[in-house]
């Protein structure tokens, strides 16, 4: 893993660290017990490092990701971004924060406003931060340059665009401060195969020339394995593994994690039918397990 | 390949200089424009356009018709009728306007409050939406003129704070839609304070909607101010429209005339409102729909007339010999769109393949290459407007579309549809009714089809349930689609699918909304029915492992076009067309962690804007 | 499903509880000359002063408001203050020619509404035209407007229709009929061509729903996917704006009696304003929002009953 090596990605100090982190949303109703989201999450992101969140949906690692962001309420615990407390930041100091922190959601629809051209809403984050118009322009240009999109998008609408290409101008924006951390919920979810590789290419990219650092959602075991370098598992919002990618995604020891990976099938029939196999053997020993009362 | 551009979940609409020029291209839309402005002019330059105080009377000429000086004539007091319009026109239009900005001034900003922070204010405010909407407008008004004093203006004041609560529901229910976009929450993460998130983000979706209502709220106030006047409720010493509509019906019998002035103003007036609302909401879908790229698609420029002839329902030609065995035999067809422009817009081109019984063949592509709508011409529930451009489709050795169809014949496939070919769909949750328990959608297709009394068709149902795996197909069976999870709701869909024993069931990404756990259970499930069924599966997918996992054979399709077919290990193992291959190279599966996939040895953004110029020659070809 | 009534009822109860108070503080401030109204022109300062305190005009706002909502608690609206004729009794005599002139237009707009509007949907083409055209059309002409050109047509030129009737609560039905017939139409026109709009637009919405795709693969005749299941589904947005015409129509209702003198609720609702008359009017303003509330509430159990999503919310 040369890239690693490059940006020292297991050294250094943690860029993002949660600890004993507890979500719960109120529960409308009077002395209903709230929604609890996540529970007792402990993770840390390294700069230029990639820690890949997987789990199924209801999982809960969308919401550790708004956590981060501030967008979901942190009930109980810590988020430390470069040693400042960031768990209850509030909007001026979320705006500072927003130099360095940034996001790039699943849906390349709905993450862009429709009625906005595509210069201004990559020029948003930088006239927050006091840039000057034509500062911002010259950005801008700059931006469409890294991702790969025409100068002349400037002046077009997102609808003229496809999937992937939005997806594109989202990472942009996120990219439009020089952040070091970016979120990426479920960037390639939403799109086809050969447009999620596109995609995943540009991620890399921008991680080797930038020295960025990910945490990268997703509920996609093998899209996870690809690109990150750290990989957690959350089931029923917590997390219920962690380690190096290679581990984690090829011989995970979570009874959970060992059933997602033998449910994700592979594009041969073959090796498809013995993974099927494992799967059910895998599922009977499981079941054997939590019915035998020595284990309990 | 590129997701082709859909407008998926758009609700901002953008009012721009184009939107304007649409309503002025609009016949209806320029003749309210007209109207409205004719009646501007008239409330602007009254004093220049009459030469009587519309309040003067000669009472030595009275309910006379037009001439010279009065140019129609005078009322029963000897008034200017003409005067009395065109004095009328400013008070009316200017009340109105006076309605709408009271409407406005306390709808607009308590709906963006209670849309964006909801909480308390939210309730409260929605209490008194409520209070404001059980209010019988004219009611209202009679009690707040017997209070206040009989004002043109007090009267549209209050009309005003009756009309508020539809500009706040309007405000809140499009602030509520898109509160919750990510656009906001990138806007969040940005660091745009609330009052500029409002300003940039949220006020651009309400502005349109806004528009529209003023025009509305504009011509009821006119019609509800003259309903009061007319009533003679109003002030007699003001002109308006409803005062003369009064002084008219008075003397409907001596002089029908000075009714028809009013009536015709206000018909008029309110007409165009109307008129303009509906231009300018036209304008605005017009520009959403505008969004489809110009290259998509390959237009066929060849007229459909010409080409295809309307289902002949008394034809019933025999299928090609040798062909028969076959359960179902896909010739060339091809499907399209009709444009605007005449011209037809393929989805479809030129696909064949066979499905014999008990065979499993998939359909693989990414979105926008067909394999949907190939699916749904064989079910016969292609859209409307899709016309079958070529070839055709029979089904065990009848033509379901005969050679010459330009359209699936309902006649002929409501013979097979649900009793030997049957649908498992897509998305598990929108594919049930929500009004209809679980167990009624499961016994009415076996009432219908297989003509079983209902005791039986629920004995079939909960037996059904127990084959796809539910734990307790009572407690199911009784349930509402909302009640249950998407695992469980799909299992439903497949009992559904097979409840009436058909030969050939079509899955449209039977999987693809699932969680990957979940997926792997649903795919035993159906390769375990498959089996013990014997049935054949047209299995449409975008994913090479549940090809993999279930598949006997595979056709590969890309824009409309089927590139490879064959059996499933050679495809995957020995891909010969180069889109396949870029499939499946794609997949991850593998793959060496963190090496690049499409970019080898040039930088990512090179490589993604060279495949988006690709895809554009693809697309256009 | 009880509690979602219970709800419902005291949120309606909150409602009737507020306009009135609102009303009477608006009445109060109205009130300063009734005495001189009542007894007219040529009588003295003091018969004035003694009518006054008789209607007890002198005492303050609240202590008048809790008495009025005391009695009417009892059933008690009392007595006109013009001609001592019980509130009661005066709304009773006149609500029944209002409600039915109303209900008749609302159910028959209802049918016809939906009706066009499923066949607009479903077979587009010149139908779909019609009713776009018409509900421009029914917008643009206020149903007075309308009403009176009924009026000098029908009533004044043909002579078909009685131009103003003379019915009563105990009038025959052929006298009922012959007089509801115009007053009715003018009243549908705008109703129907706006309901249909709105039953167009859902059904057509519901149409392009993926699980009426499914219905028609299980085999499922069209007629039923459209009758039971989509019309039903549909239904909600229809009712919505049905409730909503309900509301305005009862207001509106009072211009269309006036103009074919109809004895309603119009022309009680007109005098008893003008004149001040704070008992009859807030018996008025009472009944109306008393019904209102109750169609609202049936509106919401209408919807709770077609959806069951609502239900168990």
């Amino acid at each position: 893993m040369s890239t690693t090596k490059h940006h020292g990605a297991a050294s250094g100090a943690e860029l993002l660290t949660v600890s004993g982190l507890d979500v719960e949303y109120p529960l409308k109703g009077f002395r209903r017990k709230p929604f609890r989201a996540l529970t007792d999450i402990n993770i840390s992101v390294k700069p230029g490092e990639t820690l890949g969140l997987v789990g199924e949906s209801g999982s809960g690692k969308t919401t550790l990701g708004r956590a981060v962001l501030g967008l979901a309420p942190v009930t109980r615990g810590t988020i430390t971004f470069e040693g400042n407390d960031i768990s209850h930041a509030t909007r001026a100091e979320r705006r500072r924060l927003g130099r360095d922190l940034q996001v790039v959601f699943q849906d390349p629809y709905t993450s862009l406003n429709p009625s906005m051209e595509i210069g201004s809403i990559l020029a948003e984050p930088l006239g927050v931060q006091g840039q000057s118009p034509a500062q911002a322009r010259a950005r801008v240009r700059e931006l469409l340059d890294q991702v790969g999109l025409p100068s002349d998008a400037i002046n077009r609408l997102p609808r003229e665009f496809s999937g992937g290409q939005r997806q594109r101008v989202a990472i942009a924006r996120a990219l439009a401060l020089s952040p070091k951390l970016i979120v990426c919920d479920e960037p390639v979810s939403a799109l086809d195969l050969s447009t999620q590789a596109v995609v995943l290419d540009l991620f890399l990219q921008i991680q080797r020339d930038t020295g960025v650092s990910y945490l990268f959602v997703s509920h996609d075991l093998d899209v996870v394995r690809h690109i990150s370098h750290r990989v957690a598992v959350m089931y029923h919002g917590e997390i219920v593994e962690q380690g190096p990618a290679h581990v984690v995604t090829r011989s995970p020891e979570h009874p959970y994690t060992q059933r997602l990976l033998l449910a994700s099938p592979v594009p041969d029939p073959d090796r498809q039918a013995k993974r099927r196999n494992d799967r059910h053997r895998l599922l009977d020993a499981q079941r054997l397990e939590e019915a035998s009362p020595i284990s309990a | 390949m590129s997701v082709p551009v859909e407008l998926v979940g758009q609700s901002g609409t953008v009012v721009r200089s184009n939107v304007i020029k649409k309503i002025l291209k609009n016949p209806l839309g320029l003749s309210a424009v007209v109207v409205l402005l004719f009646m501007v002019v008239l409330a602007v330059l009254a004093n220049v356009l009459t030469s009587f105080d519309p309040n003067f009377a000669n009472i030595g000429k009275t309910l006379a018709s037009g001439d010279a000086v009065n140019l129609l004539g005078t009322d029963s007091v000897g008034r200017d009728v003409w005067s009395r319009l065109v004095f009328g026109a400013r008070t009316t239009l200017l009340s109105a306007l006076l309605c709408a900005a009271v409407a406005i001034a306390i709808g607009l900003p308590s709906g963006l409050v209670a849309g964006y922070y909801g909480g308390k204010f939210d309730g409260v405010s929605n209490w008194l939406v409520n209070v404001l909407m059980s209010l019988p407008g004219i009611i209202v008004l009679l009690t707040v003129r017997a209070a206040l004093g009989p004002s043109v203006w007090l009267s549209m004041v209050a009309f005003g704070i009756l009309m508020a609560p539809g500009y706040f529901r309007l405000t809140r229910t499009a602030v509520q839609s898109v509160r919750n976009e990510l656009y906001v929450d990138a806007a969040r993460v940005a660091g745009l304070s609330d009052t500029a998130i409002m300003s940039r983000h949220i006020f651009s979706v309400v502005r349109a909607p806004i528009i529209i209502q003023t025009a509305v709220i504009c011509g009821v106030a006119i019609a509800i101010q003259s309903g009061l006047e007319f009533l003679g409720l109003g002030d007699p010493s003001v002109a308006t429209w409803g005062v003369m509509l009064n002084e008219g019906f008075k003397n409907i019998y001596l002089s029908p005339l000075l009714l028809v002035w009013p009536a015709l103003a206000i018909g008029l007036t309110i007409g165009a409102l109307v008129l303009l609302a509906n231009a300018i909401r036209d304008a605005l879908e017009d520009a959403e729909k505008i969004k489809a790229p110009k290259r998509g698609g390959n237009t066929a420029q060849a007229s459909l007339a010409t080409v295809r002839r309307r289902p002949d329902r008394t034809f019933s030609a025999v299928v090609e010999a040798g062909t028969e065995h076959h359960l179902v035999k896909v010739s060339h067809l091809g499907v399209g769109y009709p444009q605007a422009d005449g011209s037809i817009k393929k989805v479809v081109d030129d696909v064949s393949f066979h499905v014999d019984r008990g065979e499993v063949l998939g359909i693989v592509g990414e979105s926008g290459s067909g394999k949907s709508q190939t699916a749904f011409s064989i079910l016969g529930l292609l859209p409307d407007a899709a016309r079958i451009v070529g070839g055709s489709i029979q089904f065990d050795g009848k033509y379901t579309v005969a050679p010459t169809d330009d359209r699936v014949s309902q006649t002929r496939l409501s013979e097979y549809r649900g009793k030997r070919i049957s649908y498992i769909p897509q998305e598990p949750m929108s594919n049930l009714d929500p009004a209809f328990t679980i167990g009624y959608q499961l016994v009415t297709p076996m009432m219908r089809v297989l003509k079983i009394s209902k005791s039986e068709a629920t004995k079939r149902a909960l037996k059904l349930l127990d084959d796809v795996g539910i734990r307790f197909p009572e407690k199911t069976f009784e349930a509402y689609p909302h009640e249950v999870s998407g695992g469980m709701a799909q299992r439903v869909l497949i009992a559904g699918a097979i409840s009436c024993e058909p030969d050939l069931i079509i899955a449209d990404e039977p999987t693809t909304a699932l969680d990957v756990t979940v997926q792997a259970d649903v795919l035993d499930l159906v390769r375990d029915l498959q089996k013990r069924l014997g049935v054949g599966v047209i299995l449409v997918t975008h994913n090479f492992g549940v090809v993999a996992d279930l598949c006997d054979r595979v056709a590969v399709m890309q824009n409309g076009r089927l590139v490879e077919d064959g059996d499933v290990r050679d495809i995957l193992r020995n891909p010969k067309d180069p889109y396949t291959q870029k499939l499946l190279s794609s997949m991850l599966e593998d793959k060496e962690p963190m090496t690049m996939l499409v970019s080898a040895g040039m930088p990512a953004a090179q490589a993604a804007a060279r495949n988006d110029e690709r895809d554009e020659k693809e697309m256009a070809r | 499903m009880v509690s979602f009534i219970l709800k419902r009822i005291a949120s309606g109860i909150s409602v009737l509880v507020a306009i009135s108070f609102f009303t009477y503080c608006l009445l109060y401030f109205s009130s300063a000359n009734i005495a001189r109204n009542i007894l007219g022109e040529y009588a003295s300062q003091e018969q004035v002063q003694a009518k006054e305190i008789a209607l007890g005009l002198h005492r303050p706002l609240l202590t008048r408001f809790f008495e009025w909502a005391g009695n009417a608690l009892h059933g008690d609206f009392g007595v006109s203050w013009f001609t001592s004729e019980p509130v009661v009794s005066a709304i009773t005599t006149r609500l029944p020619i209002t409600l039915t002139l109303v209900i008749v237009s609302i159910v028959c707009i209802a049918i016809v509404a939906t009706l066009l509007g499923m066949a607009a949907a479903v077979k587009r083409g010149w139908i779909d035209r019609l009713v776009q055209g018409a509900a421009v059309v029914g917008d643009a002409i206020p149903d007075f407007v309308l009403a009176i050109v009924l009026v000098s047509v029908f009533a004044i030129t043909l002579k078909i229709f009685p131009a103003t009737s003379s019915i009563s609560p105990d009038s025959g039905a052929d006298a009922w009929a012959a007089s509801m017939t115009l007053p009715v139409i003018a009243l549908l026109i705008n109703g129907i061509a706006s309901i249909a709009q709105q039953i167009r637009s859902a059904v057509i919405k519901q149409l392009e729903r993926d699980y009426v795709r499914t219905l028609r693969s299980r085999g499922i005749p069209e007629w039923e996917i459209l009758f039971k299941h989509v019309l039903r589904s549909a239904a909600p947005a229809g009712l919505t704006v049905l409730s909503l015409k309900f509301v305005g129509m009862l207001g509106g209702v009072v211009i269309i009696e006036q103009i074919f003198a109809l004895p309603g609720m119009g022309a009680l609702a007109v005098q008893s304003t003008s004149m001040g008359d704070i008992p009859l009017v807030m018996g008025v303003v009472l009944y109306t929002v008393i019904i209102v509330i109750i169609v609202n509430l049936l509106v919401d159990l209408i919807n709770g009953w077609l959806n069951p999503k609502v239900r168990v919310s």
